[in-house]
């Protein structure tokens, strides 16, 4: 421990732990059992703290900047109802494994369980979505907890830590001693995979005929885009990326076969079926990615990297598994592979036949507004160099499919929680993070408005983002799995007639705003979207209502059970 | 197939409900869970008395290894352990019975902890098994009350 000599108080204790840790924002709102903080934070000018509208807002703002950047994500909240407003951004963030740190006010000590005002048990809340979470009950481990909750939030598999602070703690004074390591005895996460496990996996490469590479989030977290390029393109390997691992390898690369699973590409999933070796690295076998299990990948040798063991073996049940940063994985094989290898010309062939029996095509030609059209435009005028942001819902599978991610940490989207409302606060998030390249948004209009308090915040902070509202006035993802499977009921999924006219509502907040209702006005809205850059900016796309993403994979169907836009006349609406 | 798991914690508040709430969450079977301090006083042990198939065992195994406050996970089954449980157990008293009663806590070990007129607390201790057969016996006389413990097991010295 590293003793000074000075004695602070628990608040200020708080913010110099945050210094050690080189936050540079905290998304924060304050509240009664947090004033000693925001006393103390008055005079802080280091680290800049972001007022947000609503504390779900703060937590999917620290997600967004947390994956833009790789640096964990800070919110401070207030006890009780700031508490739990956080919950649905800290489970999102747990289930996308992003690095989150979450601090929460709570009433004095000695009121804990008294049912006292503004009280909740936040830490019995957010158990079961937290990596680790922990109640302060002596100032004098208040700056050791800090430091905890930063390591264990970004080592391994990252995800959230919350730290619970009673009132009276931050309002005690003791020395200050920030310790130089930390040691948690019940915490040690393989990080160097086991060799033997990497020579096999190398040995499995070097002899399949029809490998491919099935590639998730893990592989971005791990900054592992590098030694995946390399290792692909040296051996011939196709690489098939889950929606968030998009961006690890580039799109536009002959060898990238875009999106598997229920909207994954017709070619990659044709090829999961096909391959006769399966090297999963940093995924997880979700179900949106498997559909049915017993038929999942069906001829293939099945090859499992992941940094978390409870992974493996969970959903699919795989011939050899290799625990450990994916990282170290792929530059692992990379050396023990020859640099010579076969040219896999005939695996490739085949995959190239599937591309182009059925590409990701939409109708076009009439004068109607698309989706799809709309995201490959901004996909071309951006060169595939945004940092691109979704809400979830149609919007979001398309942007899979037809925005060509070049770079990791290019798309950032609530995948394994698939939380309507985390698109325009994320957004906001990235870009405090990243200021060089664009931060578009694409959002449902559903979506946007489960968060739009903040895009006060966004005009506040002059926040150059490009909101691109896919306005279909319907729930559209919903519209669609009623229109397929539940007897085109459209129970409740169309806004049409309750929406608000979103650029007067844009205007309001002091957001400059536009309308596009065709291609060609569309076109031009995006280019003057991509130039503005004093504050954000909002684009109302009016597109076709009952438009569908194709192809699909029903829930729990196989592979071959996939439909295809062309197959189906209701597409041509 | 059952399973035996012993789990040493860290000794804080929340440990318990951690394990709990991990397999509610993820639908695990949870039979008997018991926890006490051990010979290091900042560690308890938990032991966890679960059923499933090899996959779901496994699983177990690694969740509760995922969790922070875990220190160490020893599935016990397969391995030389030695297994008890305290049962308690009052019964109904009755002149004609007596002697059976008094009979039956010899053949299983017993001790006799409180008795009354019309009532008598006898403790058993053994595997999970012999107390399940010492209920069956002993429900005939009438069992008014019960409280097992719930197993504890411990590895077999060397």
């Amino acid at each position: 421990m590293h003793a000074s000599d000075q004695t602070l108080n628990g608040s200020e204790i708080f913010i110099e732990s945050l210094r050690r840790e080189n936050v540079e924002y905290i998304f924060g709102y304050p509240g009664g059992s947090l004033l000693k903080v925001y006393e103390t934070l008055y005079d802080v000018h280091d680290i800049q703290h972001i007022l947000v509208r609503h504390e779900q807002g703060a937590t999917h703002m620290a997600e967004g900047y947390a994956r833009a950047t790789g640096k964990p994500g800070v919110v401070l909240v207030t006890s009780g109802p700031g508490a739990t407003n956080t919950v649905t951004g800290i489970a999102n963030a747990y289930m996308d494994s992003s690095p989150m740190v979450v601090f929460t006010g709570q009433v004095p000590s000695s009121l804990i369980g008294n049912d006292a005002f503004q009280e909740a048990d936040i830490v019995g809340i957010t158990r079961p979505i937290t990596k680790h979470n922990f109640l302060v009950k002596d100032v004098k481990e208040l700056a050791a907890t800090i430091s905890k909750a930063f390591y264990l939030a970004t080592t391994g598999r990252p995800g959230p830590v919350l730290v619970d602070m009673p009132k009276d703690i931050l309002n005690a004074s003791c020395i200050f001693e920030w310790p130089e390591t930390v040691e948690i005895r019940g915490f040690k996460p393989t990080i160097k995979c086991h060799i033997n496990q990497v020579e096999k996996a190398a040995q499995k490469i070097a002899a399949s005929k029809r490998p491919l590479l099935y590639i998730g989030g893990g592989v971005i977290s791990a900054e592992a885009s590098e030694e995946l390029q390399k290792l692909a393109i040296q051996q011939n390997i196709p690489v098939t990326m889950t929606l968030q691992g998009l961006g690890s390898f580039p799109g536009n690369h002959p060898l990238s076969m875009g999106m598997l699973g229920m909207h994954g590409t017709y070619w990659a999933n044709q090829a999961v079926n096909k391959c006769d070796l399966l090297i999963a690295v940093g995924a997880r076998f979700d179900d949106r990615v498997t559909g049915k299990v017993e038929t999942f990948a069906p001829q293939a040798f099945k090859i499992h990297n992941d940094i978390d063991p409870t992974n493996v073996d969970k959903n699919v049940k795989v011939d050899l598994p290799v625990v450990g940063d994916a990282k170290n994985f792929l530059a692992g094989l990379l050396e023990m592979m020859p640099i010579e290898t076969e040219s896999r010309e005939s695996w490739l062939a085949e995959i190239k036949v599937w591309r182009e029996l059925c590409p990701l095509t939409y109708s076009n030609g009439d004068d109607a507004l698309r989706t799809e059209f709309v995201i490959e435009e901004v996909s071309k005028q951006t060169n595939g160099n945004a940092v691109v942001v979704t809400d979830v819902g149609q919007h979001q599978m398309w942007t899979s499919q037809f925005y060509t991610f070049l770079n990791p940490r290019s798309i950032i989207t609530s995948g394994g929680l698939g939380t309507m409302g985390y698109g325009l606060p994320a957004a906001i998030g990235a870009a405090f993070g990243i200021k060089d390249r664009p931060v578009v948004l694409f959002c449902g209009d559903g979506g946007f408005m489960m968060n739009i308090q903040e895009l006060v915040t966004a005009v506040h902070h002059n926040i150059p983002i490009k909101i691109f509202l896919i306005n279909n006035s319907f729930l559209g993802m919903v519209r669609q799995w009623q229109e397929l499977f539940h007897k085109e009921k459209y129970s409740f999924t169309d806004l049409g007639e309750s929406n608000p006219d979103f650029v007067k509502v844009a205007e309001a907040f002091g957001c400059r705003a536009l309308k596009a209702e065709n291609p060609d006005s569309a076109k031009a809205a995006i280019e003057e979207a991509l130039a503005w850059n004093d504050g954000p900016i909002l684009v109302d796309f009016r597109v076709v209502k009952k438009d569908m993403v194709f192809p699909m994979v029903p829930a729990g169907g196989s592979i071959s059970d996939m439909l295809l836009a062309r197959l189906n006349p209701k597409t041509m609406v | 197939m059952k399973h035996l798991i012993s789990v040493l914690v860290e000794n804080k508040f929340g440990s318990l409900n951690r394990v709990a709430a991990m397999f509610s969450a993820r639908g695990f079977n949870l039979e008997s869970i018991s926890i006490g301090e051990t010979e290091d006083k900042e560690i308890s042990r938990m032991t966890i008395v679960t059923r499933g198939d090899d996959q779901i065992i496994s699983q177990v195994l690694k969740q509760l290894n995922r969790l922070v406050d875990t220190i160490k996970v020893i599935d016990l089954t397969r391995q030389p352990h030695v297994e008890r449980e305290l049962l308690l157990m009052t019964l109904k008293l009755t002149k004609t019975q007596q002697h059976e009663i008094f009979e039956l806590i010899n053949v299983f070990k017993g001790k006799v902890v409180d008795i009354k007129q019309k009532s008598i607390t006898i403790e058993v201790i053994g595997s999970p098994d012999k107390i399940n057969t010492t209920i069956d016996i002993f429900r005939p006389y009438g069992i008014k009350e019960l409280a097992r413990s719930g197993a504890v097991a411990i590895h077999r010295g060397e």
